[in-house]
């Protein structure tokens, strides 16, 4: 079975300065993926690299084997949330058909079909009675389940997320929590964004440190050791390891 | 057709054509690059003019079609190495519209390409200068229009949830494989067609009116995206009949008593439209206040009650 995700290499700058260095690491299909750093390591850019949404100066990604052309209807984004505009004119469910697009094809309107499938997702996500809602009046947990409907709408096979917990509820946090599990259990693979360290053993089974680099890629309690998170995080870990220590009983 | 009614139908489908392409560049905050455009067609314009020493409309559009395109390709350069975003469509646009009045002072000076009128347009002598199709005989801006109306209403639904997408969420639309570079230049082009098409009727200054005011106006009133175009090309169309009977009554300008009724459409859409209009707002505000009021005075005598019924 190839790799549901195989990075190789890959380079990334801004204007002169570096922002991901020979990046390589691979994702086995069927996994819950933590890519795990410090701020300005690089995580939203490696995301967007793999899917072609910055240039890269060199490397590639290939997708269960293929390029990413070939498998795009089978690959789901799930931007930041803060990343579109949330005062556009539409309602909760026209967001979440969004997600059929890829499969409705070019000049052809979304079917009846489509729209019952993405209200089935908005269901799935206990939103059923914010389909008729205006984007702008939901709430960022809402926004964030919408968001995730519509990832569920395109029944991928792989699931690419930007920070989906950054800034939302708890109940949103574990509606979004639940529904990776079970997609996982579908054998579906999920990479996700993520910065709270707390959390983030609990949540994924394997997991990447970045900072730049990758530091360490694995199951997660090979990855997560103190030495390894000290190299990805340097002297910010003090503080972090004093926070988490709080939580879990220390790192290692 | 009378000499009026060819003058509002033709702004009226003036309007149509500028509300399609506003409501677009409204929502993708691009407003001030139709202004641009809108400008450094002149440039295209004369060019084109100067290869070829004619004025037919097809060459115009070309002309105009390729300047727009260079202007956001310009600007998009200079944004992209360090130049501040407004301060780059500053710069392109006045720079190109210059070169476009040096030109045309310079080497065509005699023909029908005056500064003047490419800025103001005139809609009043829209009527005069008449074609004939099929052996009817219909004014030229009329038929101009007409064809570029048709190619943005094709255009529009064809590429309709490619153009909501990308619109709304470019990283998604990407992913999906929608071709959001190919939209973002076919857009610009329409933008310069759509400028060149309205420059016997409004010229270059107006036509931005009726691309931006419509389309700002629709959105205080409506959160649904394909109302906002219906609402955009109402509106355009209600500022061309008022501005057309305004400026007959006041003895003004007929194109610019149009641009300034979209303008009092949009006060009107400002101050009431919505959850969001400022007078309704207030409104709003004070019956709360009225029924917070009611609420205190009725929980103030609650204890009252139950001392007199205890």
């Amino acid at each position: 079975m190839s790799d549901a995700l195989d990075v190789q290499n890959i380079t990334v700058a801004y204007q002169e300065s570096t922002v991901l260095e020979n990046a390589a690491f691979s994702v086995p299909q069927g996994k819950l993926v933590g890519i795990v750093g410090p701020n300005g390591a690089g995580k939203s850019t490696l995301l967007k690299a793999v899917l072609d949404l910055v240039p890269k100066l060199h490397g590639r990604a290939v997708f269960f084997g293929d390029e990413l052309k070939k498998v795009r209807s089978s690959i789901g984004y799930v931007p930041q949330r803060g990343e579109v505009d949330w005062d556009f004119p539409t309602n909760a469910l026209d967001v979440v058909t969004m997600g059929r697009y890829g499969h409705v094809g070019l000049f052809r309107r979304p079917r009846k079909q489509d729209r019952e499938v993405a209200f089935q997702s908005l269901k799935e996500l206990g939103m059923e009675d914010y389909a008729k809602r205006q984007i702008r009046q939901l709430s960022g947990g809402q926004q964030q389940r919408v968001f995730l409907a519509r990832a569920m709408a395109q029944d991928a096979s792989l699931y690419i997320m930007d920070e989906p917990f950054a800034g939302i509820d708890a109940k949103t946090e574990r509606a979004i929590i639940e529904l990776m599990q079970k997609w996982k259990q579908q054998n579906k693979t999920i990479i996700v964004v993520h910065h709270d360290l707390q959390t983030a053993r609990e949540y994924f089974d394997w997991m990447i440190l970045l900072n730049k680099q990758v530091v360490a890629q694995g199951p997660t309690e090979e990855v997560f050791t103190k030495e390894k998170l000290q190299q990805a995080y340097g002297g910010q870990l003090a503080f972090l390891q004093s926070a988490a220590s709080e939580e879990t009983g220390g790192l290692s | 057709m009378t000499y009026e009614g060819w003058i509002i139908v033709t702004g009226v489908l003036v309007g149509a054509s500028c509300s399609i392409i506003g409501v677009l560049l409204v929502l993708r905050q691009m407003a001030m690059i139709s202004d641009a455009i809108s400008h450094t067609v002149i440039l295209g314009l004369v060019s084109a003019f100067l290869l070829t020493s004619t004025l037919d409309s097809f060459t115009m559009l070309i002309g105009a079609a390729v300047a727009g395109l260079l202007t956001t390709i310009v600007i998009q350069l200079l944004q992209n190495s360090g130049v501040q975003p407004d301060a780059a469509i500053g710069v392109t646009f006045t720079a190109f519209f210059a070169l476009g009045v040096f030109l045309i002072s310079r080497y065509a000076g005699n023909v029908h390409l005056d500064v003047n009128h490419a800025l103001m347009g005139d809609i009043a002598f829209v009527p005069f200068q008449t074609v004939s199709v099929f052996g009817v005989s219909m004014p030229q801006a009329f038929l101009f229009v007409s064809v570029v109306l048709f190619l943005n209403v094709i255009l529009a639904v064809l590429f309709y949830k490619e153009w909501k997408v990308s619109t709304f969420d470019p990283g998604l639309a990407v992913a999906l494989g929608v071709p959001v570079a190919f939209l973002h230049y076919l857009l610009m082009t329409m933008t310069s067609v759509t400028a060149v098409s309205s420059f016997d009727s409004v010229g270059a200054v107006l036509v931005v009116a009726f691309m931006i005011v419509p389309a700002a106006s629709a959105y205080l009133w409506t959160r649904s995206f394909p109302y906002m175009f219906v609402l955009s090309i109402f509106i355009s169309a209600a500022s061309c009949f008022s501005g057309y009977y305004a400026a007959k009554w006041l003895n003004v300008s007929i194109s610019g008593s149009m641009a300034v009724m979209t303008g009092v459409f949009f006060l009107i859409s400002f101050l009431f439209a919505g959850e969001d209009g400022i007078v309704t707002r207030v409104l709003r505000q004070k019956r709360k206040q009225r029924m917070q009021w009611n609420a205190a005075s009725a929980a103030a005598s609650q204890p009252e009650r139950d001392r007199l019924n205890g």
